[in-house]
């Protein structure tokens, strides 16, 4: 099958700090591969450099996406090409409006395919569509982008954000983090809902329950910058009976 | 639905933004048009010659002469903090006019190059082609070119036409008002003024009327070397309602040119006039040559009891500005407001702000002001707000923002508060912030480039002013915000 997201030997870092030593990772059309790892072991770092975050300076290695180079691209080309990232901490940017945040958002990626922007109507429509898939009210529009709302609104916009733009790789960073049950649900709902078997998921979590709603194909231990574990679903299970010091332990060992 | 409804409107700004990044200054371009320019210099002589050139009455040459002896004795203002090279008052012509009819009454005897000139600056003068609901009085250098709708007006009772129009048709309203506000004596650009004054728009709303339309004066200056200096009256009588907006834009010179007007308001009894200003003077360059100088002097005086004046600018051309549009809160509950966004970007300088004068009891005042510095340029907010001694009662509330683009670029604040009695609340807010990698980052992520992420940004800093604004001309200053700033951050 084909490769969506190929990343080899993928080195990073923040400040002259090596963060990522060596990320070996291949993600196909139609798989949601987990994430797992101790704090500090690089998820969110990995996340970011998929991304072009400007805070990361890459060392090494390679990371494509459908055959395109991603690091020889700009964040905002990177997101045309279909990544999206679901930010852990979504940014707050007080006086901007939804409505335009997204127009902007989408008629960039018209732009960039040669498309003309699109028309108020078909874009109102298109909203309409996609609030509902998080079950976001229809004040969301004027509503400043992430200012003011809940820890959960905050992971719910991001789900309608990667619902309007159809990534082809979502990567959602931590998505779990801060959410009541009913607001999980919601999320992990919203994601499997725009699951296609031409589009992949990356899912970076500390805990086993998002996988309850969101259930992994491939299920990947990241420690110290390095995959040292993969596996299936059960994988997940394992970690969340016996925590990460078996395989800290193993690696340590090395 | 509704909430659908004003997100359409919404979202046509959003598409207007998109576009106007990819913009520079549109409106520097000249037109050849055939003018009548007197020769640089001032003197007695030069003032006699232009109140002659206007057929003014003696009054109003004796009003220029005494401003004239005055404006001898003084300097240029230096307190503000702006570098200011000095300006040689000699080198500049008083007086610019296109060359015309004594009076157009009709469109078909202005001069072709004239309309051509307003229909690419987006101001067409015929009625038909002109936005509905707006009413434009449209100056070109030293003179008033055409005002359009005024016939509609007239019938509500309603005076709009050029203050040199004023002066023969209506003289006694003009001399019961002119300068009262904004004495000749006020400071060295009001003596400037008035005596040098060319033309100007004259408002005056009858009691009672609420004006239907929004009045407009767009001006140009075309002509080099030569300086615009023209004078606003608005007078709002009792109970009455208008909403003013101004415009402004000049070609792309070398040289600098001076702009030093007078805006004078008077408000009657629970009266309200609205006062919006989208500024967009030539800039200079990015290395700072060329460039309008804007030495404006606005004044309105809230006479009436409960009256109310709103000033609201979006100032983002000009070399240099200056300008404090200020209010008089004289009558009782009177009301003033002053929203502004000052952009400046590459070698700007600005120092802007407002003064809130409250001598009248349970007067109010709003001040907020938004200031975007970018490049190399100093941006400052100046302000008063002054409580009399027997003024009781008097609230003011003040925010003062400013957003930083660069570096290099300067902001600055000079609040003063002079309070003479105990029982006014006075509350004074301010912040400064820099636009957030993450906020970049963010935006980035979703497919929008840099340039139009700072665009949307700043207008999102600024959407409180912005929305203060009447429909048209907010379109038109989300544009110039994201044009004046393309570049500024890298």
């Amino acid at each position: 099958m084909e490769e969506l997201l190929k990343v080899s030997d993928l080195r990073a870092g923040i400040d002259g700090k090596e963060i990522l030593r060596g990320i070996n990772l291949t993600v196909r059309p139609g798989e949601v591969h987990a994430i797992m790892g101790p704090n500090g072991s690089g998820k969110s770092t990995l996340s970011g450099v998929l991304a072009g975050d400007p805070r990361f300076t890459v060392t090494g290695g390679t990371a494509s996406l459908n055959g395109v180079d991603l690091l020889a691209l700009s964040p905002e080309d990177r997101s045309h090409e279909g990544l999206f990232l679901s930010f852990q901490y979504p940014v707050e940017i007080p006086g901007v409006t939804m409505v335009n945040f997204m127009r902007a958002a989408v008629n960039a990626k018209r732009k960039y395919f040669n498309e003309p922007p699109m028309s108020a109507a078909d874009f109102l429509k298109l909203m309409r569509q996609k609030r509902a898939i998080v079950e976001l009210d229809n004040k969301l529009a004027s509503r400043s982008v992430n200012e003011g709302f809940s820890g959960g609104e905050k992971k719910r916009n991001e789900i309608f954000q990667m619902a309007v733009l159809e990534p082809k790789l979502s990567i959602l960073d931590e998505t779990d983090s801060g959410l009541d049950i009913d607001a999980l649900r919601i999320v992990a709902g919203g994601v499997n809902k725009l699951r296609t078997d031409r589009n992949a998921t990356i899912v970076i979590t500390h805990y086993q329950r998002l996988l309850d709603y969101i259930k992994p194909d491939f299920v990947h231990i990241l420690y110290k910058g390095r995959i040292v574990y993969s596996g299936g679903p059960e994988l997940a299970l394992e970690l969340e009976e016996k925590g990460y010091d078996w395989i800290k332990e193993q690696v340590d060992k090395e | 639905m509704t909430d659908e409804i004003n997100n359409k409107a919404k979202e046509d700004d959003a598409d207007v933004l998109s576009r106007a990044t990819s913009g520079e200054y549109k409106y520097g371009f000249t037109s050849d048009i055939d003018t009548d320019v007197i020769p640089a210099g001032l003197s007695e002589d030069v003032v006699r010659l232009i109140s002659e050139k206007k057929g003014e009455p003696e009054w109003l040459l004796d009003f220029r002469l005494k401003a004239f002896r005055h404006w001898l004795t003084l300097t240029p203002p230096e307190w503000a903090h702006l570098n200011i090279p000095e300006i040689d008052f000699q080198a500049i012509s008083y007086y610019a006019a296109p060359r015309k009819k004594a009076s157009p009454k009709s469109l078909d005897e202005v001069d072709p190059a004239l309309i051509d000139t307003f229909n690419r600056l987006g101001i067409p003068l015929e009625e038909q082609k002109a936005l509905s609901g707006m009413a434009v009085d449209a100056v070109m250098d030293s003179v008033s070119v055409r005002t359009t709708h005024r016939e509609r007006l007239a019938e509500l009772g309603i005076i709009f036409c050029s203050f040199s129009e004023a002066v023969r048709e209506y003289p006694d309203l003009v001399r019961k008002y002119l300068g009262k506000v904004v004495s000749y004596r006020d400071n060295f650009y009001a003596a400037l003024n008035s005596a040098v004054f060319s033309d100007g728009s004259f408002v005056y709303i009858p009691k009672g009327v609420r004006c239907p339309m929004e009045l407009s004066t767009y001006f140009r200056i075309n002509a080099s070397g030569t300086g615009q200096f023209e004078r606003t009256l608005i007078v709002a009588d009792d109970d009455a309602y208008v909403s003013y907006l101004e415009g402004c834009t000049a070609p792309m010179r070398d040289e600098n040119q001076l702009h030093a007007a007078i805006v004078e308001i008077i408000v009657e009894d629970r009266a309200e006039v609205k006062y919006s200003t989208v500024q967009n003077w030539y800039a200079g360059d990015a290395e700072g040559r060329g460039g309008v100088y804007n030495f404006v002097t606005k004044r309105g005086l809230c006479r009436g009891d409960y009256s109310k004046l709103s000033w609201t600018q979006v100032e983002t051309g000009s070399a240099i500005t200056w300008k404090y549009p200020s209010c008089i809160l004289a009558g009782e509950g009177s009301v003033g407001e002053f929203y502004s966004v000052a952009v400046t970007n590459n070698r700007q300088q600005a120092d802007t702000g407002t003064k809130m004068i409250h001598t009248g009891s349970n007067t109010r005042s709003t001040i907020v002001s938004k200031g975007i510095s970018a490049g190399h340029s100093e941006n400052s907010y100046r302000g008063l707000v002054k409580v009399a001694k027997d003024a009781t009662g008097v609230r003011n509330y003040t925010q003062c923002d400013s957003l930083l683009l660069s570096d290099t670029c300067g902001a600055h604040t000079f609040p003063v508060i002079d309070c003479a009695n105990a029982t006014a609340i006075v509350e004074h807010e301010a912040t400064t912030s820099k636009i957030s990698e993450q906020q970049i980052f963010y935006c980035n992520q979703r497919g929008i480039p840099t340039e139009e992420a700072v665009a949307l940004i700043v207008n999102g800093y600024a959407k409180e002013v912005m929305n203060k604004l009447p429909m048209e001309f907010a379109v038109e200053a989300q544009k110039l915000l994201a044009i004046t700033l393309e570049g500024s951050v890298g």
